[in-house]
């Protein structure tokens, strides 16, 4: 039964693919509707989320330590002493990411038959969809690192193919081709961890490998210990590039040129937490390096912190919202390198509920703008839009973190980790909190400039969208408000839940100082809200304070200059080198010199082409020739 | 039947030879329905090798249909075909590349249709014969015979430079298999002083007992002659610069047949020859030609990005994906050997395609520059995707053929030496960069060139070409242990050829004493 939550996602992609190249790209050109191709991709992934569903109520009626269905399809790879199964293996953890996958995924898809109406290719565009839920439920599912590896490249591929998707338009294909790039050199690290463990443990299957670590027990020669941390660095490096992080996180702001559907499930509901899943995957190896921990935490609140800074000054509201993504999933993985691993999973969770709902709706306001993203030239949406302004409403105050929404009880666990974690640090619950703040800052920015206010567009005639995409908002909203039950401190479900495959440290004594941190926290959301509403009640006097930090907003606004200082660091001498190497080295140097050997037999060969005719003489010649000198030098050997 | 079934490689040797020759000579036949008759012809060669893959029983023999007769009796030539587990597959390759190459040419090639497909089919029994020869003078036949209808088909069919690229593929060529030749004999002459008589049956001079010891020995200089003219074939870094030219002159089918077969028979040789005959020789250079490949693989794939020519970048991105296969063979161990099997075979299946597909769209604007294209996606759709398809699998993506040949050859290179195996595996992000960048400037934005705009999509016998190929990227990249069963036990005889000979020198030599007193 497992096998159908990936299957279903399959045959939903090949009926939809094949109906497009059979029919629409071929002789035929007749457009296939969103609806019908809608409606395929839409059953497919509720299919999907239904057995997920059912397996997933299969799994809670089971005790603690059974909850795990393992089904193997087949026998991928055998070769000498590696053996690959095509293994399949829900736990406490995958089911959780699954049930996401496949239920954001489902709104999602839903929304989208409104939203890609007016497209010329919904049928490409919905087996892309359906694809893309098929790697990532294969990275989730897999039982062994290859595997998950397939689901890793899968929804690169997918992203590469829906970022690009109006290919038309160069941005947009070029936006692609960097975010297949960028996370390939991610997958290096991911290919190159993967190596290491199998050469130091023999496996690549998780269960296996957990056996195998656990063994080890708490101390470490300091050659394990060297080994475990290079792959956790290397796998960690495969993050960065899947999970948007320092150094690697350039790709997402620019993948927001494909269609917000995508923006709303690829590259912020799912695959991009798709690192996390990985070192929660792996959380019993990474507990055991402290090195890498430590390297992920910092990694983590840095990004969290760096993007949030970009997020600040950018107009667009889809940038926003992708360094706001950037941002969280920082956050993610500072919970999970203060080993608080079932904290970064929640706040996948969470995220993955206000983060589509917000981009989803910002989709709507995309779509009722006439394709405008500019906050600036929009505002009093609310006005037009009251639907989507109501559904954005619970968007923002979760990602902001006031309570009871969903994002305020998971961004606030990881921030109580970060401060009381082993782990943990004060200099890094600093940094992640300062970035809450900042966080309710920017989203209260856009929120104002987005819905209240005066229209600041006259030609635009902003209206509600059709029910079709309005529903699927709604019912983000409501889980975005309510999700936060499934980890309400001392009485946290999810940990709990996890526990089977991610050590749960049981309920702490209650602390007088998690409380206090938990007020600071929301006062800080509160305070970046209201110092929100002071700059930007006036846009003049935003504009006006704009003006006297110019500088700063300069580098922001263009984002730190990292896009050209890769550009002129990696990319350029890269070209330039490869230029060099073409017509220096290999036409001037190594050709030549290869050549000049065969000069002399070249002219020979000439001479006899010319005075002769065709090829077969020289041919003879030379192979006479040859045997002649081989007869000589087996009867000078004779000789000798 | 048995009789037949005893002959069957000479059979499919010989067959295309002669079902060309019938097709050269019947009289009251159009010149265009010349590719009909080979294309019929090689589908059937193709329908009877599969015979092989039925009857080839992993489990038994080393080799397997073999055939034996004396032949050149004073030099101790035989005339002997065999069939291992590697070959099998690597003639596989060539019966199945063949008729799609036939069919891919039928609007390509105007002029001289009559030799063009007999020429064909004489590089086909080559090209086989090349593959089952057990023979060392036998293969170096075959070899060199190969190289006319090769050199012809440059020469003849090519584009403007075609005189230089042939010339120059020619004598890259002929220069490398010289120096094997002289290698061979002086293995014969080995072998008359060992076992007093002349011989170059393979199994005969797998039993030579050379001094291996050192950077200069006896079996070092051998194995560098040979290396030399694979080395050539493959082509490994240095000696590749034949390979762009060549390509990029050479006709589509050609450049299928170049890059698809011909190079392979440069890996082959490896593995039947260099390797199981100068074992010593084979450990003391493994750094060499592992940090050679290494070198390859980045190179080829940088030079590959700046190329502003469509096929000279497929013909780069050959130095780099054979670059591979060379790494796995010197990491010495089943999982690098078999993923280089492998990833032959790959590159065949994706390269021929790429080739393939750089033909038809040259057939019809008659220029490969990428500046010449840009937003072909909208125009051809059905050519988009498989282009695309074809693309992900020569980057190596998760699902396609090609991601079980690096993977496997990057693990067993990582098992040998991990920093090689660390350099190589940056090709993996190299190779994306190439392969993309060309793609999105020659298939999307917008359509730049008004000429473009009335280009029209695939054919249907276009796609009949291409779809075999799409279902073997999904299919090899699937399931590939039908393939690795057929060739396990002969990868791992290779292996154990290689790695035991140090130790076994001191008893063999006692052997070889004793065989000595016999004659």
């Amino acid at each position: 039964m497992l096998v159908w939550i990936l299957l279903l996602p399959l045959i939903g992609f090949l009926i939809n693919g094949c109906s497009y190249a059979f029919i629409q790209a071929s002789g035929m050109k007749k457009k296939i509707s969103a609806t019908v191709s809608g409606l395929i991709g839409t059953t497919a992934i509720v299919g999907s989320f239904i057995v997920s569903l059912i397996l997933f109520l299969d799994l809670f009626s089971q005790v603690d330590e059974q909850r795990e269905i393992t089904q193997v399809l087949f026998n991928w790879i055998k070769v000498g002493p590696l053996l690959l199964d095509f293994t399949l293996r829900l736990d406490s953890l995958s089911t959780l990411f699954t049930l996401v996958i496949t239920g954001v995924g489902s709104f999602i898809h839903i929304y989208s038959i409104g939203y890609m109406g007016h497209d010329d290719a919904p049928a490409k565009f919905f087996a892309y969809l359906n694809l893309f839920c098929f790697a990532m439920l294969a990275l989730v599912l897999g039982a062994s690192l290859p595997v998950m590896f397939l689901g890793w490249e899968g929804v690169g591929l997918c992203s590469y193919l829906l970022i690009g998707f109006w290919y038309a338009d160069d941005e947009k294909a070029i936006a692609g081709k960097k975010a297949f790039i960028v996370n390939r050199i991610g997958d290096l690290g991911f290919i190159l961890g993967m190596f290491v463990l199998y050469t130091t443990f023999g496996t690549l299957d998780f269960l296996e490998l957990k056996v195998k670590v656990l063994a080890l027990g708490h101390t470490l020669s300091p050659d394990m210990l060297y080994l475990i941390t290079s792959a956790c660095l290397l796998l960690f490096v495969g993050c960065t590039g899947k999970s948007a992080q320092i150094p690697l996180y350039v790709w997402l702001p620019d993948a927001m040129a494909g269609p917000t559907p995508v923006s709303a499930l690829i590259h912020a509901a799912t695959m991009v937490t798709s690192g996390i899943y990985l070192v929660t995957r792996l959380n019993f190896l990474f507990s055991l390096s402290p090195i890498a921990l430590e390297v992920m935490a910092w990694v983590g609140a840095l990004t969290a912190f760096f993007a949030a800074t970009i997020a600040v000054v950018q107009t667009d509201i889809k940038k926003v919202l992708a360094y706001s993504t950037v941002s969280q999933l920082g956050y993610m993985f500072l919970g999970c390198g203060v080993a608080a691993y079932s904290a970064g999973v929640f706040h996948v969770i969470t995220h993955a509920f206000f983060k589509a709902l917000l981009f989803l709706s910002a989709g709507s306001v995309i779509h009722g703008m006439s394709e405008e993203q500019n906050i600036l030239k929009m505002g009093g949406l609310k006005k037009y839009m009251p639907q989507t302004f109501f559904v954005f409403l619970i968007g923002w105050l979760a990602i902001c973190g006031i309570p009871p929404f969903s994002g305020f009880f998971s961004k606030d666990e990881i921030l109580w980790k970060a401060f009381s974690s082993e782990h943990g640090s004060k200099p890094l619950w600093f940094i992640a909190a300062v970035t809450a703040v900042m966080t309710a800052f920017y989203m209260t920015r856009m929120f104002i400039l987005t819905f209240l206010g005066e229209m600041r567009s006259h030609d635009a005639h902003p209206h509600d969208s059709p029910a079709i995409m309005t529903v699927p908002l709604f019912f983000l909203a409501i889980l975005s408000a309510v999700g936060g039950i499934l980890g309400i401190p001392h009485m946290n479900w999810l940990d709990h839940w996890l526990s089977p495959t991610i050590p749960s440290h049981g309920y702490e004594a209650s602390d007088s100082t998690e409380w206090v941190l938990m007020g600071l926290s929301v006062a800080g959301a509160i305070f970046g809200i209201v110092f929100s509403f002071s700059i930007y009640r006036s846009l003049k006097k935003a504009e006006e304070l704009k003006e006297s930090w110019s500088g700063i907003h300069r580098v922001l606004f263009n984002k730190w200059y990292v896009d050209e200082a890769y550009f002129a660091a990696i990319v350029n001498p890269f070209i330039k080198t490869s230029q060099f190497l073409w017509k220096v080295v290999d036409v001037k140097v190594v050709d030549r010199i290869v050549m000049s050997f065969g000069r002399v037999s070249s002219r020979s060969g000439e001479w006899i082409r010319t005075s002769q005719t065709g090829l077969l003489q020289v041919y003879a010649i030379v192979f006479v020739m040859s045997i002649v000198f081989t007869l000589g030098y087996i009867i000078y050997g004779l000789a000798r | 039947m048995d009789w037949l079934a005893e002959h069957i490689l000479s059979g499919l040797v010989f067959l295309p030879f002669v079902w060309g020759i019938i097709g050269l000579l019947l009289p009251n036949m159009k010149d265009s329905s010349h590719r009909v008759w080979a294309f019929v012809g090689s589908l059937g060669i193709f329908l009877l090798s599969l015979y092989l893959y039925f009857n080839y029983d992993p489990a038994g023999a080393e080799f397997q249909f073999v055939e034996k007769t004396p032949w050149i009796t004073a030099w101790g030539v035989q005339y002997n075909l065999g069939l291992d587990g590697i070959s099998l597959w690597l003639v596989i390759l060539t019966t199945f590349l063949t008729p799609l190459i036939i069919l891919g040419s039928f609007t390509a090639v105007e002029q001289r249709q009559r030799e063009f497909y007999f020429l064909m089919l004489a590089l086909e029994s080559g090209m086989l014969g090349a593959f089952v020869s057990l023979d060392a003078f036998l293969f170096y036949v075959f070899w060199e015979v190969m190289l006319i209808p090769m050199y012809l088909l440059i020469g003849v069919w090519g584009g403007k430079n075609r005189i230089y690229a042939s010339m120059k593929f020619f004598l890259y060529t002929v220069v490398g298999s010289l120096l094997m030749l002289v290698a061979i004999f002086y293995l014969s002459y080995q072998h008359k002083l060992q076992f007093n008589q002349y011989s170059t049956a393979l199994l005969d001079l797998y039993k030579l007992q050379l001094a291996g010891d050192g950077w200069f020995s006896v079996q070092a200089i051998l194995f560098l002659a040979f290396s030399f003219a694979f080395a050539i074939k493959v082509p490994l870094f240095p000696l590749h610069t034949w390979l762009p030219d060549a390509h990029v002159e050479a006709p589509t089918a050609g450049s299928v047949v170049l890059a698809g077969v011909l190079l392979k028979l440069g890996g082959y040789g490896f593995i039947r020859f260099a390797f199981p005959l100068f074992p010593s020789a084979v450990i003391q250079y493994q750094m060499v030609f592992l940090t050679l490949s290494a070198i390859a693989i980045v190179y080829g794939a940088w030079v590959a990005m700046v190329q502003p020519d469509i096929k000279k970048l497929v013909a780069y991105s050959s130095v780099s994906h054979m670059g591979y296969v060379v790494l796995g063979l010197f990491s010495l161990n089943m999982i690098g050997v078999t993923g280089s099997v492998y990833q032959m075979l790959n590159h065949g299946i994706s390269t021929g395609a790429l080739f393939l597909l750089v033909g038809m769209i040259y057939e019809r604007r008659h220029t490969r520059e990428i500046s010449d294209f840009g937003g072909i996606a909208k125009l051809m759709p059905l050519f988009a995707i498989v282009f695309m398809i074809i693309t992900l699998s020569s980057v190596a993506l998760p699902g396609t053929n090609g991601f079980i040949g690096e993977f496997l050859i990057l693990l067993g290179a990582w098992l040998t030496h991990p920093v090689i195996a660390i350099v190589a595996a940056t090709g993996v992000v190299f190779g994306a960069v190439y392969m993309l960048w060309m793609f999105r400037r020659v298939m999307f934005g917008p359509v730049t060139h008004k000429e473009n705009e009335s280009l029209k999509d695939l054919t249907s016998r276009e796609i009949l070409v291409l779809v075999p190929f799409i279902f073997m990227v999904f299919f090899m990249g699937v399931y590939p242990n039908l393939f690795f069963g057929k060739m396990e036990p002969s990868v791992q005889r290779l292996i154990t050829k290689v790695m035991k000979p140090k130790n076994l020198n001191t008893q063999t030599a006692a052997v070889k004493v004793e065989q000595q007193n016999e004659y």
